[in-house]
């Protein structure tokens, strides 16, 4: 066992150095977030009546449950405030912890590096451990950390600790499925895939499990996010639940080390199946259809039914506030259907921001293609560099738009199911298609980037992150105007509230073309870089 | 005699590292054209230069009579490109690459690409991420060789293939030359170049520094030979083009130039000859004797250097 752990401490001491920059953004990017919520939470929920009534609300809205899980303490603001973050953040956590653990594991193996280390003094299980350390390592600072910045939001320490703790647990539980499906899979890629399924389908499970009457039946005890949540945070601090997911994640262990003994370096458990002879689809954009389709679907799919989910959600949201001031306040506001209308136009405008980050991945491909040495194979026919460029960079666009377009229409059946109103169906749509623009924009910088400065395109994700954190907490920080109008989102009308008109809808049009034809101008001018 | 490749006084750098520094390269129509030097000489700059890959600093090119910079798309579609680093695209078959890279070209001989297959032993309908680094060569070489190409611009085609499968290589080179194609081969084994090549340049540190026919470059290359006889003979080295005369025992290693293997294989088979190896001369070794140093490896000459991830 020894001799087969040995190098871990010199994998350990590379995985930081290759991820000193991005893991503490990360690690910042959960805390910050949970602290802005945290501090927010106190105004929009000033005392104790008005907490129970939001409480009770989203618990007898059975979509909200399905969604985010249930309130177990209603006159508790921090479990009232953190409510999206015991379920929704907790999965993309997860989604983080799995790609650290298959980034050191898997993805490393398949680019050969580790078999440039395993010829030197390594021990089998080395690269095992050492993935674990530091996914383990990340959940336990992430854990704490975000402890810190709840207390600093004004939560209670006990409540915070319970939380931060609840995130590193699970942290560690899917760090251990990574490892489990590093050793199955056929690649990182569907490594990666695998977990992420696993994650999704607990994430069902006790969705399942808290809309049970009465909640949480056994199905939330089979889900690690279960668990998270029924740590309950702020609602009773169970502390023993922790104990779950830290055990399911001692126990996946041994398993990942047994199927490593299993099999050889580079190839999973799960054998790649012949696959056709020849290619049957179109040139240079076939291929780019190809690289993307599989990554598409499944947000098609994800868009798809969180649409519906939140469209059905309409018919609610005028029960949300049932005092006497709050109706007067909502007939002042044009009553209950301009209400419906606002909530539709912010769940619309998330889901915009989503799909944004589905285009900067899409368009992502322009470098790893390059990185990966396949442009320079592609290039070397007679492809152009502009339409080599343009085939990735259009089906990024058009992913977006027909992303926001299944969103339109899902939220749009939700909506006019939940209302009766069938009118609704081509309002919303229009709403989700006005979205388009704002997240070309995002999509267009990593082409710019890409042009100039090849080796920064992922620099595009922090334009995503800082738009993002702008519109949500901009106001919140007091950030200056101009700085808030630097965010395409903030200029997207917010249908179907009003009728805003199309001028800046436009504007951001031409602001992409623009920012994606400057990429170009570098791009055609620039080597190829590895 | 037309040039499908003129480069002059061509200059490539990287930062403040000059990867190619004024290199002068002709590759007449019709010729298998050797393009040797060590690692990290520049090799693979020049080519991804020709292919209008890198933009150079300075100097003149001409691919096919055209700017490759300008009109890299014209210029590739009669040329074919073997990279020396083959990276494919891992969930795609090599069936799905080769007919892809066909149809990316503008268009591939169907027979040849089955043929091809054959020759080179390749299962297409396994995905490119379990294939072997000799596997994704061949890949390759196949969509490279199934197009129907004036120009080949081949970069260390066989450092991944097996004995047998190279000597099909060669086999298929020589089809190529016979077909009147054009065959710019870079490589650093000075033995593969002797056995395809009408002309040879030789690379290093960014300049070519030799140029010719490799009967011209003869005086260049010393064999080295190891014999065993009965009573060593005196005055080895007054042979003219013997060099470093080392004698063990009854042991003697020479190095020699074309020039004085007769005289010396007559004097070892009068001294009593028992038994003989001689090795053919490595590039290294010519290296070595012409200029001095061992060829420096600076590891990103050839390459640009990749980040860290």
């Amino acid at each position: 066992m020894r001799e087969s752990l040995v190098g871990t401490f010199t994998l350990v001491r590379l995985a930081l150095r290759r991820d000193r920059v991005l893991l503490p953004l990360w690690i910042i990017a959960f805390a910050l977030m949970a602290y802005s919520t945290a501090a927010a939470s106190g105004d929009l929920f000033p005392n104790e009546q008005a907490r129970i009534e939001a409480a009770t609300t989203l618990n007898s809205t059975a979509s909200m449950v399905a969604l985010f899980g249930r309130i177990y303490d209603p006159s508790s603001l921090g479990a009232l405030a953190m409510i999206k973050y015991s379920a929704f953040m907790t999965a993309a956590l997860a989604v983080l912890m799995v790609v650290i653990t298959i980034r050191h594991t898997r993805q490393d193996e398949e680019t050969g590096r580790l078999e440039l280390l395993s010829s030197g003094r390594l021990g089998r299980n080395a690269p095992i451990a050492a993935a674990l350390v530091i996914s383990f390592g990340a959940s336990i600072v992430l854990g704490l950390v975000t402890t810190a910045a709840l207390i600093g939001g004004g939560l209670p320490v006990a409540g915070s600790l319970a939380f931060g703790l609840g995130w590193a647990a699970t942290g560690i539980a899917f760090s251990s499925v990574a490892a489990v499906a590093a050793q199955i899979a056929s690649s990182s890629r569907s490594a990666i895939g695998m977990s992420v399924i696993v994650i999704a389908v607990t994430y069902a499970f006790r969705a399942v499990g808290d809309l049970a009457d009465p909640g949480p039946s056994v199905w939330s005890w089979l889900s690690p996010i279960g668990w998270n949540q029924q740590v309950r945070a702020y609602a009773g601090d169970r502390w023993a639940v922790l104990l779950l997911p830290v055990a399911l994640g001692v126990v996946l262990i041994p398993v990942a080390v047994a199927l490593r003994a299993h099999r050889d370096l580079g190839t999973g458990l799960r054998q790649d199946r012949p696959g056709p002879a020849g290619w049957n689809r179109a040139g240079v954009w076939g291929l780019a259809v190809r690289l993307q389709e599989r990554v598409f679907l499944a947000w098609a799919v994800a868009v798809v039914v969180f649409g519906v989910l939140i469209g059905s959600l309409a018919g609610t949201v005028s029960d949300f506030l049932t005092s006497p001031n709050a109706q007067e306040l909502i007939q002042k506001l044009g009553g209950a259907s301009a209400l419906t209308d606002a909530f539709l136009a912010a769940e619309i405008a998330i889901m915009g921001t989503l799909v944004a980050v589905y285009g900067v991945s899409a368009a992502n491909h322009l470098r790893s293609e390059e990185a990966a040495g396949h442009t320079e194979v592609v290039l070397a026919t007679s492809t152009t560099r502009t339409m080599w460029a343009t085939s990735h960079y259009a089906a990024a666009l058009i992913g977006v738009a027909l992303l926001l377009l299944l969103t339109g229409v899902s939220v749009g059946v939700g909506a006019a199911v939940a209302l009766h109103d069938s009118s609704q169906i081509a309002r919303v749509t229009v709403a989700a298609l006005a979205q388009i623009p704002a997240a070309w924009v995002v999509t267009s910088v990593v082409l710019l980037i890409f042009g100039w400065l090849p080796r920064l395109t992922y620099a595009a994700w922090g334009f995503l992150v800082a738009f993002i954190a702008l519109g949500e907490f901009g106001v919140l920080w007091n950030a200056p105007q101009w700085l808030m109008d630097l965010s395409p989102f903030q200029h997207t009308p917010l249908l179907p509230v009003g009728t805003s008109g199309i001028t800046p809808v436009v504007w951001l049009v031409v602001v992409s073309v623009v920012v994606g034809g400057i990429g170009y101008l570098g791009w055609r001018h620039r080597d190829l870089t590895s | 005699m037309d040039n499908v490749l003129e480069m002059s006084g061509v200059v490539k750098r990287f930062g403040s590292f000059a990867a190619l520094d004024g290199l002068d390269l002709t590759v007449a129509r019709g010729e298998v054209h050797g393009f040797l030097g060590p690692n990290g000489s520049g090799k693979t700059t020049t080519l991804r230069l020709a292919l209008g890959m890198l933009r150079s600093n300075g100097g003149s090119m001409r691919v096919l009579g055209l700017d490759p910079w300008r009109d890299a798309a014209k210029v590739h579609r009669q040329l074919a490109y073997v990279p020396g680093d083959v990276s494919l695209w891992p969930n795609l078959t090599g069936g799905q690459v080769i007919d892809l890279l066909g149809r990316l070209q503008g268009g591939q001989d169907r027979t040849r690409r089955d043929a091809l297959l054959e020759i080179f032993d390749l299962d297409p309908t396994k995905k490119a991420r379990s294939y072997s680094k000799g596997n994704r060569q061949k890949v390759a070489l196949i969509a490279a060789l199934a197009t129907d190409a004036e120009f080949f611009l081949l970069d260390e085609p066989t450092s991944g293939l097996d004995p047998l499968k190279e000597e099909a290589f060669r086999e298929c080179v020589r089809q190529l030359r016979d077909d009147g194609r054009t065959v710019l081969l870079s490589s650093h084994i000075l033995s593969e170049a002797e056995a395809l090549s009408d002309r040879v340049s030789i690379i290093r540190d960014g300049k070519v520094v030799e140029s010719g026919r490799l009967s011209e470059l003869r005086h260049l290359t010393r064999t080295s030979i190891t014999a065993d006889v009965t009573t060593v003979p005196d005055g080895l080295d007054r042979i003219p083009g013997v060099h470093d005369v080392v004698v063990q025992g009854n042991r003697v290693s020479v190095q020699v130039e074309p020039v004085g293997l007769a005289p010396l294989m007559e004097a070892v088979t009068a001294a009593g000859l028992e038994s003989l190896t001689s090795q053919p001369p490595t590039l290294e070794e010519l290296f070595l004797r012409h200029y001095g140093a061992p060829a420096e490896s600076s590891p990103d000459a050839g390459s640009q250097p990749s980040e860290g991830r």
